[in-house]
């Protein structure tokens, strides 16, 4: 029995009927007996020594159980960071070796930024929890503090680790090619200083986790909001905890957003974990939004400068970038390997490019911790990229189509090696950037660009050729590169007795919908109806070790684990079905649901039959085991490199410099697609937060003070529905050569695109008034007007 | 001093003794038991918690439970009637207007509040009557095509 | 986000809530909408020992008119008057306004009373209410007064109501066919508070001037204020673009102008003249 093609069928997400009724399962939803609660008492300074933490009316607060201080967590480590930058590994690039400073769970000697925890109240209720934390004092010796990124390394600057001195954190390079020689024979060089401002992702689930530990087994189960149970095990187990990995179960339920925030081993899990083997007792936290503010990983946090050498007839002839990147005051799990190698290696983008030199420092500030959020380094690089771009064509007085007409990679497949280390998989950009212009009618715009500006309205458009490196990885090559672990990914597929299939995946979903994604592709694979086909998710107990969900590689590296696996169990059924039908194995084949000798159709097993006879093994071939489900781990050969080209189109409002964003137009090529549903809302999605960046969001801290100000939703401006538009979304489809499933990924194309599109086109509304940069993010309505003002003012 | 409070949850009286200081929406997720509703910020500006207070759309962290002494409350898990989706429930199912699920609930409360109140809303009427539901997945775009939806579908009966 | 504890009153009439104001003091506060008590009180910002619910106070809701003056009572929520049929016919400013402040959850709750009563610096009414020249009618243990729009605002989140006094009514002329309004604002986008907002209340005399301009300004400054040297300006001036916009640039005098990360002071004075503008045009464009 056939059933019908689900690869490429945009069907409805299975996941839905609980979250549309209020029926999800998140980690705050939960509620075990004999539950405590956690409040933790965090730092108002950005910098301060503790003198001494004055607990003793926190103890007596009824309802209180207990009050734990950093000096109490004897035999607790840091917090790991999982990637390493030295020169002694052979890690390329390293120009000074990374400064590996401590983070310990609750700090007990400095408080390094703004909600740096130094102690956890545990009580019977979350009000005596909030309250006792209110009555604990700590004796504070207030030191200066350093917060922006141009400062960290300046002289004078206050040291945020004794172990890093100068608040230097590591020094990295890449690049290829002659750069001097690409600098000397241009015919024109444009500089420019970018700044990539500093986010906060919001997810809009707070963290959460509730940690039980049970006396009588020994056993700890860990719910936690994570992307990455397995990831949390490891790292919490091995590295902090010291307890053994095997008694440890970590659970990451229904998870209401990450995009990178929740990828990191953070403070509170460890401590409501050790918290919770100390008491015997479930230790339950849920962050607030303020406290999400002040510990959720940052992202991006970049000041660079960049020069490009262009020949007077648009080739890029060389570039060169200066990056300072902040890392806040701790070294978060990933952290040094956003800046560098999934930065640096991005900087070719889609352009024949002479040579490129990359030059990185990152830096200790007295911040959140900065870390992976949505693109994780190739934002950051596009962003680059393409501003650079837009201005070089406005140096050369050029159409910034043409520019990168004129500078595309020609059509490939199979290897394009670039001057950044990377070599990319395949790629026709020409052919996204004429299906944008079928969306967008270029030539037409330009004219009503013209006519709206005599009427002195302010009309931009701004365009965004992008390349990204995701689905990582390859794990040698990640090792060779400092990563602390392996970046394949497990998927065991378990086939019942009755026919039906249980699909363990060490992806996670938050968002994603792998339940329907996963399902989609293994019974397209098996021929049999989707709802045969369950998909686990999320549980160290249940799932073979998995590295999670980012980077945009749960269909390419969890989805072909899978495949990998669906293969294995069809070669077994052949055999079984060889012996059922007394031919040989080498002749059968898998049509439409049932093994059949090939070119004879009559002659055939279903799968129902297969399936059963495996767990009754009565008629059965020798030599081989009962049962029928196989385990697989996929460890990728190379990245996959989604790529596209995207437009956007605003109104700049001249009194105000208030932008309105116009329309959006995005093509981009993910290579195949399971259910391009799913696919276009990822695309949304993404478009919105890269939009934000450049219009809205920003966190600031007042260097004087240190203080985030902006740490809440009053006045961080996350994007609601009446700033946005509906998008114009389309695709091209080349696959990838790395994988079978020919998926390259499509989770953070959107966002890594959109902010050049946006701002490159508010840089066009106001090329009128001879402006051709705007170095800072978020465009607010204030540094757009001035902007134009000191334009207006050098004429 | 705890105060005696009687709210109707979806039909469903419950009465308890609570402080003063007990938000509504504390109310409903750890007294009521039902954790459809969610807290998203400490501002009152996400909406996730939002649900509906005698008939009007009301963000649940915003009001103390002694407020709602003696109120109708309906919540996300009262809008399907005898196992049957309402048909916002089904549009925002039809046209993917959802992704981690956690603005869901708030914004499908506030959808019915728009539908009633605006039974053939224009995109732009959509858009500004979802100013407070914040959603951090979706960029906002299916959640307008499936409020679309549901006013079709609702127009249609 | 939990308020710290405090013992909580139900008033059921006017005469009740005074009575606990009068026995609790500056220990007490007033709950109305509770959209602006409520979230300071969750972040502990304010931490009353003390809080009067005056949610089911029936003689404070309301819309009526009274001969030619409309009497709104305090506990009025902002949607109510976002949708009263009266009010767009009679004084279409204050539905228009209500449709700006917060977001439709934040109107089911939010009252016209309690947020002038907390005078936020940033709140939309209170320009509305300059410019409709609006009196109110406060109750305390000596009985009723009246205070008048302009003696009303005193500084940064203070107003003319004494601790032991609750705002009741307040009432504003209706609108003659002459009289035509707007409301012009500039929201923070994370708030949705206003940057500035401008509401114009413009008396036209037959041929195509404006008689008479009332201007509330808020937003950029620590309370809101009269755009006293605008209405001078444009006394007596044809509603055209050339006049508004002279009018339209002293409408900064006056205001104290805070910085923040929304704009700097010399931002934020450009914004009050480009709103002041939109006001007036937008006021003299209606039919």
């Amino acid at each position: 029995m056939a059933t019908a093609r689900l690869l490429g069928a945009s069907i409805k997400r299975r996941e839905d009927p609980r979250f549309i009724t209020g029926k999800g399962n998140y980690t705050d939803d939960l509620k075990l007996p004999g539950m405590t609660y956690a409040a933790f008492v965090r730092s108002p300074h950005a910098h301060a020594g503790i003198r001494k933490i004055d607990t003793a009316r926190a103890i007596k607060h009824p309802g209180v159980v207990a009050v734990f201080t950093g000096t109490d967590m004897t035999g607790v480590n840091s917090l790991p960071c999982g990637w390493d930058l030295r020169k002694e590994k052979n890690i390329p690039g390293v120009v000074q070796d990374l400064a590996m400073v401590p983070h310990m769970p609750l700090t007990s000697d400095v408080a390094r930024h703004v909600g740096d925890p130094v102690a956890v109240v545990i009580a019977d209720s979350q009000d005596a929890a909030l309250d006792a934390a209110d009555l604990v004092t700590v004796d504070w010796d207030v030191k200066s503090s350093v917060t922006a990124t141009a400062l960290a390394a300046q002289a004078g600057a206050a040291q945020v680790h004794a172990g890093a001195p100068g608040n230097v954190a590591f020094k990295w390079e890449l690049g290829g090619g002659d750069v001097d020689g690409a600098f000397k024979s241009a015919d024109v060089v444009v500089r420019k200083r970018i700044v990539n401002q500093r986010l906060v992702a919001n997810a809009m689930e707070p963290r959460a986790c509730v940690a039980r530990f049970e006396e009588s087994t020994g056993d700890l189960t860990l719910w936690v909001t994570s992307q990455n149970p397995h990831v949390h095990r490891l790292l919490m187990c091995a590295f902090v905890l010291g307890i053994p990995e095997h008694k440890v179960r970590v659970i990451s339920p229904d998870v209401g957003g990450g995009f990178g925030s929740k990828i990191f081993l953070y403070n509170e899990e460890v401590v409501c974990s050790w918290a919770s083997r100390q008491l015997k007792r479930p230790v339950r936290w849920t962050s607030t939004r303020r406290e999400a503010y002040m510990t959720d990983a940052h992202g991006r946090d970049h000041v660079t400068d960049a020069a490009m050498a262009m020949s007077k007839d648009g080739k890029i002839l060389g570039l060169h970038v200066k990056t300072t990147a902040n890392l806040g005051a701790y070294l978060s799990t990933f952290a040094p390997a956003v800046p560098t190698f999934l930065y640096g290696t991005l900087l070719n983008g889609v352009y024949k490019m002479g040579a490129i030199k990359c030059e990185v420092t990152g830096v200790f500030t007295n911040t959140t911790a900065v870390d992976a959020y949505r693109g994780a380094g190739r934002p950051e690089a596009c962003y680059v990229l393409e501003r650079m771009v837009d201005a070089a064509a406005a140096a050369l007085k050029m159409d910034p189509a043409d520019v990168r007409r004129t500078n595309f990679i020609p059509k490939f497949s199979g290897a394009y090696q670039t001057h950044v280390a990377v070599s990319y998989d395949s790629g026709d950009y020409a052919g996204a950037f004429d299906r944008l212009l079928q969306l967008f009618d270029y030539k037409k715009f330009r004219t009503e660009q013209a006519e709206a500006r005599k009427k002195g309205r302010y009309l931009g458009v701004g365009f965004s050729t992008y390349i990204e490196a995701c689905s990582i990885a390859p794990s040698k090559l990640v090792g060779a590169l400092g990563a602390g672990a392996g970046l394949y990914e497990s998927g065991k597929v378990r086939v019942h007795p009755t026919g039906g299939v249980t699909v363990y995946t060490g992806s996670h979903s938050h968002g994603q919908g792998h339940e329907t994604t996963f399902a989609q592709l293994v019974a397209d694979e098996l021929q049999i109806p989707i709802d045969q086909v369950e998909v686990v998710h999320g549980d160290t107990g249940a799932i073979p070790f998995g590295m999670g969900t980012y980077g945009s590689r749960s269909a390419s590296v969890g989805g072909t684990a899978l495949h990998m696996s669906v293969h294995k169990i069809k070669e077994k059924g052949k055999k079984i079905a060889a012996h059922l039908l007394e031919a040989s194995a080498s002749d059968i084949e898998y049509v439409g649901g049932q093994f059949q000798v090939r070119g004879a159709p009559g002659k055939a097993v279903p799968w129902g039959a297969v399936a059963l006879t495996a767990y009754v093994p009565h008629n059965y071939p020798e030599g081989i085991e009962p049962g029928l489900e196989e385990t697989s781990f996929y460890d990728p050969s190379n990245f996959c490199f989604p790529f596209g080209a995207h437009a956007c189109v605003v109104e700049v409002d001249g009194d105000t410099g208030h932008v309105k964003i116009v329309r959006y137009m995005a093509v981009d090529d993910v290579g195949n697609v399971i259910n391009p549903m799913i696919v276009d809302g990822m695309v949304h999605g993404g478009i919105a937060q890269g939009a934000a960046q450049a219009l809205w969001e920003g966190a600031v801290y007042d260097e004087e003070s240190g203080q985030l100000v902006s740490g809440s939703l009053m006045d961080y401006a996350l994007p609601k529905a009446d700033m946005l538009p509906m998008y114009e979304t389309a695709r091209t489809e080349t696959p990838t050569p790395v994988n079978p499933l020919g998926i390259k990924g499509a989770g953070e194309t959107g966002t890594i695109a959109s902010t050049p599109a946006v701002v490159n086109a508010v840089v066009d509304a106001l090329s009128g008034f001879g402006v051709d940069h705007i170095e800072v993010m978020p465009l607010t309505p204030e540094r757009v007007w001035k902007t134009v003002q000191a334009a207006k003012s050098k004429k | 001093m705890k105060k005696s409070v009687s709210i109707t949850i979806n039909g469903v009286k419950h009465t308890h003794e609570v402080e003063p200081r007990l938000l509504l929406v504390h109310f409903i997720r750890e007294l009521a038991g039902l954790t459809g509703t969610h807290v998203g910020c400490d501002t009152s500006q996400c909406g996730a918690c939002t649900i509906h207070l005698n008939g009007q759309a009301v963000k649940s962290c915003t009001m103390l439970a002694v407020q709602a002494d003696g109120a109708q409350i309906a919540t996300i898990e009262g809008m399907a009637k005898d196992g049957k989706l309402h048909p916002i429930q089904d549009a925002f199912w039809e046209k993917h207007g959802l992704q981690c699920g956690f603005c869901t609930p708030g914004m499908i409360m506030s959808a019915a509040q728009i539908l009633q109140r605006y039974p053939k809303p224009t995109e732009e009427q959509i858009r500004h009557q979802l100013e407070g539901n914040l959603c951090r997945c979706t960029g906002y775009h299916n959640i307008v095509k499936a409020i679309q939806h549901a006013a079709e579908t609702m127009a249609g009966k | 986000m939990y308020p710290a504890q405090f013992e909580y009153h139900k008033a059921g009439t006017v005469r009740e809530a005074l009575d606990l104001l009068a026995k609790y003091k500056d220990e007490a506060k007033l709950l109305a909408g509770g959209h602006s008590l409520l979230p300071a009180m969750k972040l502990r910002l304010a931490q009353p020992k003390h809080v009067i619910d005056i949610g089911k106070v029936s003689e404070l809701a309301g819309i009526k008119e009274e001969g030619g003056t409309l009497v709104i009572g305090a506990m009025t929520t902002h949607y109510a008057i976002e949708s009263s049929a009266l009010l767009k016919s009679k004084c279409p400013l204050l539905p228009e306004v209500a449709g700006h402040i917060g977001d439709p959850m934040v109107r089911n709750m939010g009252t016209l009373g309690g947020s002038l009563a907390h005078a936020d610096p940033a709140a939309d009414w209170p320009a509305a209410v300059i410019a409709l020249g609006a009196e109110f009618v406060a109750e305390g243990p000596k009985g009723k007064r009246t205070i008048k729009v302009d003696d009303f605002f005193k500084g940064l989140l203070t107003t003319a109501l004494t601790e032991n006094e609750i705002l009741t009514e307040i009432r504003v002329p209706a609108c003659g066919a002459n009289v035509k309004c707007a409301y012009a604002k500039f929201p923070h986008p994370a708030s949705r508070f206003a940057v500035v907002g401008v509401a114009a209340v413009l008396t036209l005399d037959g041929g195509g001037k404006i008689s008479k301009a009332s201007i509330g300004i808020t937003g950029a400054g620590t309370k809101a204020t009269r755009a006293k040297g605008v209405e001078a300006a444009i006394a007596g001036k044809a509603a055209d673009a050339a006049s508004i916009q002279a009018a339209a640039s002293s409408a900064a005098d006056g205001v104290d102008v805070q910085a923040d990360l929304q704009g700097s002071v010399e931002y934020k004075q450009h914004l009050l003249r480009v709103f002041a503008k939109r006001a007036m045009e937008a006021a003299a464009a209606k039919k």
